[in-house]
């Protein structure tokens, strides 16, 4: 089909774009950016007053399928990152089976494709049921469609496996998605400090991130191997994936929307909403995990979606299941991070669009080259939304089965600027413009 | 975030569930306190029974185990001639897989006025006063490592009876801090009495640096602990310590922050030892020290009956 988005404010971070235009799509690419007025649209979404910009890339969204349906299904959570214009996410391997074996991994691809609703980009477990012994077979997985590996939420305990498996991935130029806790010190149900102490949680020190980052760190070093950093929570994080970064290791590094966001104060009264892994730190921890978003110390802000029935969340702090919606925020609180650090709207877009794009990599492979931007010639994953609007989080106001945010507006009282208008991925419209 | 109203009053600052002592105006506490003292006289009447909670139905809802605590809240309430229900549910529906939230409906419907809750979880009994009817009040009977308000509740009330004058005191909390519900109920509630000077004695395994951040001094050093103190709180040592890596040996604890004559010494010549019980002689304290003139231990779970009566009376006049 030919659409034609019309009279937008089109914004492209990595091109340096930032005028009104049009956006001419046939065959599932962008033909002409600019002024399209003799295009024959067969369909014309008419973006006047609104913002064009690339489809939204998520690096960490949980869809829950296989395994968990009753938390959220394939078709709910694409549907939802639709909703977010989110039009590529990439999902942790911590399903139930774990995605160690090619058939599944194949499976689900094949699934989300029916859907059309958003590209989806499993992440392979790096060893056999994420138990930190025997390897998963990553080449075939990669052939499978896996664009890199991970042990989710799992921490390796064995040094020696963990060397190995980045030693293995680095023959292939595989990258490896390790979240940095330490299997001991990570224990805990709230960040260790003031508020733990004082509510009598159990506390996960900084030093469970740092222990685990020097490790990586090391490793890194040593089998030039290249890993992605999932989640960072703490400032002396931050502070090691600088120094890593300035030494020249091949390391990215991503930040939550919770952790950016929320301290341990925003617990409250045991809020099991508040219940997230990484744990939410200390505001000087917040404070270092925005400014280096900003000088791009950390690469890119994900969702962390995780959908979480209420049940999960109606029990004591300490027994309620970790995690929070995400698909349907990370937008409008990349918007509101920006907003508040004083950055320009092409930086809010730069670290959901083509900073992630440039964390994938050549794992990408044809999308590489136009995933996460507006390009003559690319793919057409568009999101148009009114930068102008603002809402506020409810459950209805959600399309993911997971209504659990600590941005719920009963708890947070404040209203989240942006809202999604409609989204195209490759060239269908897969939310939005009726 | 929004700041969130403390959901143990109402919006007439009025006490409706007693969930923990942080956040408790000074007001309530002392209204309590001197509660509480009108009920002592009761428990020494020929018939100790006064009628206000007649016709009301008190349910202990212990999640965990506990014999001394439940029996103080039965007595207390019955005292206060209440119907009281005793469910030990460590061993019953929790065990059939029922939740928490479930439970607390079912016993909601049965037509309780008031739970007293035990929970091994940090912050249960918050969970249970947000879901539970409006009339229901909650008392938390111990959660977790977060708060046991009634023994830091009678716990003020030894102190005031014996020493008078909060604001001049050095108080000693000794031992196992970092775990104890009790510790942090004592520290809210001496704070908010205004205790100039409250310490936190043990080694770092027990007595993180962080408590500094709730107004203690800490220390890791039992001289320097309990020097010139008034008041000597000593936590009781759970046996799991040991398993965990947080300590050696009860043996060595003892040596270096167990309360001995010698250590007690060290302390105002009038000071008074106290302990939440059950204790540990030869753990945490001296069979010497336990037993001497110095040890309030008695004391406490007396009073500790007349407080429990005061929270209840209170919370029963009170409305959500």
């Amino acid at each position: 089909m030919k659409i034609l988005i019309k009279n937008g404010r089109l914004v492209d971070p990595a091109s340096n774009l930032d005028r009104v235009g049009d956006v001419a799509i046939a065959n599932g690419r962008i033909v002409h950016l600019g002024d399209a007025t003799d295009f024959a649209a067969e369909r014309v979404v008419d973006a006047t007053g609104l913002v064009v910009a690339p489809g939204l890339v998520d690096l960490c969204a949980r869809l829950r399928e296989p395994g968990h349906e009753h938390e959220g299904l394939l078709e709910s959570e694409l549907a939802a990152a639709a909703a977010g214009g989110v039009t590529s996410l990439v999902c942790p391997p911590d399903t139930d089976p774990v995605l160690d074996e090619p058939g599944l991994v194949e499976m689900l691809k094949f699934r989300a494709r029916k859907l059309s609703r958003c590209r989806l980009f499993p992440l392979g477990a790096l060893t056999r049921q994420l138990e930190g012994g025997a390897l998963t077979e990553m080449a075939e997985l990669t052939e499978a469609g896996c664009i890199g590996f991970s042990q989710a939420e799992v921490a390796i305990k064995d040094t020696l496996v963990l060397s190995r498996a980045l030693q293995y991935a680095a023959t292939y130029g595989y990258t490896v998605w390790l979240r940095p806790q330490d299997a001991w010190l990570g224990g805990g149900v709230a960040a260790s400090g003031a508020v733990a102490t004082r509510l009598g949680l159990s506390g996960v020190p900084a030093a469970a991130e740092t222990v685990a980052l020097h490790t990586i760190f090391e490793l890194v070093r040593a089998t030039g191997a290249r890993v992605h950093i999932c989640r960072l929570s703490s400032a002396a994080g931050v502070e090691l994936v600088r120094a890593a970064k300035r030494e020249g290791l091949p390391v990215t590094a991503d930040v939550s929307i919770n952790s950016l966001h929320l301290s341990d104060v925003d617990i409250g009264y045991f809020d099991s909403a508040m219940r997230l892994t990484p744990p939410l730190r200390q505001g000087r921890d917040r404070d270092a995990l925005r400014a280096g978003l900003a000088d791009g110390t950390i690469d890119a802000l994900v969702s962390d979606h995780m959908p979480v029935t209420s049940d999960e969340k109606a029990v004591p702090f300490a027994e309620a299941t970790p995690g929070a919606t995400g698909l349907e925020l990370l937008l409008s609180l990349s918007l509101r991070w920006a907003r508040d650090a004083g950055l320009p709207l092409q930086r809010a877009l730069a670290v959901v669009t083509a900073e992630p794009v440039r964390v994938l990599g050549s794992a990408l492979g044809s999308l590489a080259a136009s995933a996460g931007r507006l390009v003559e010639g690319g793919v057409a994953d568009v999101c148009v939304f009114d930068a102008g609007a603002s809402w506020a989080v409810t459950s209805e106001a959600l399309t993911s089965q997971g209504k659990h945010t600590p941005f719920a507006f009963a708890s947070s009282g404040f209203e989240l600027p942006a809202r999604v208008r409609c989204t195209l991925v490759a060239g269908h419209i897969a939310y939005g413009a009726e | 975030m929004l700041s969130k109203r403390n959901p143990q009053l109402n919006k007439h600052g009025e006490l409706i569930h007693l969930l923990s002592v942080e956040g408790l105006p000074r007001a309530v506490i002392e209204q309590i306190l001197d509660t509480a003292g009108s009920f002592l006289s009761v428990n020494d009447r020929e018939v100790k029974k006064v009628p206000l909670l007649r016709g009301k139905s008190v349910f202990n809802l212990f999640f965990e185990n506990s014999t001394r605590t439940r029996t103080t809240f039965e007595i207390a309430a019955k005292r206060l001639s209440a119907d009281v229900i005793n469910l030990d549910i460590a061993r019953s529906s929790t065990a059939k897989g029922e939740t928490l939230l479930d439970t607390v409906a079912n016993l909601s419907a049965m037509h309780a006025d008031m739970f007293v809750v035990r929970h091994s979880e940090s912050g249960a009994p918050h969970l249970i006063a947000q879901h539970c009817a409006p009339h229901v009040h909650v008392v938390n009977a111990g959660d977790g490592r977060h708060a046991h308000p009634t023994q830091g509740l009678l716990d003020m009330y030894t102190i005031r009876h014996f020493k008078s004058d909060f604001r001049n005191l050095t108080v000693a909390i000794v031992g196992d801090i970092v775990h104890s519900r009790v510790a942090r109920s004592d520290i809210h509630a001496l704070s908010i009495l205004g205790v100039p000077e409250i310490r936190a004695v043990g080694p770092k395994t027990l007595v993180p640096g962080d408590l500094r951040d709730m107004g203690v001094r800490v220390c890791h050093d039992m001289a320097e602990g309990v020097r010139d103190a008034d008041v000597v709180i000593m936590l009781r040592l759970q046996n799991e310590r040991m398993n965990g890596g947080m300590l050696p040996s009860s043996g060595e604890f003892f040596k270096h922050f167990g309360l001995t004559p010698d250590k007690l010494a060290l302390a105002k010549p009038d000071a008074i030892v106290m302990h939440p019980g059950p204790i540990n002689r030869g753990v945490e304290i001296a069979s010497e020290v336990a037993d001497g003139k110095s040890s309030v231990i008695l004391p406490q779970v007396t009073f500790g009956i007349a407080v429990r009566m005061a929270v209840m009376a209170i919370l029963a006049g009170n409305e959500a």
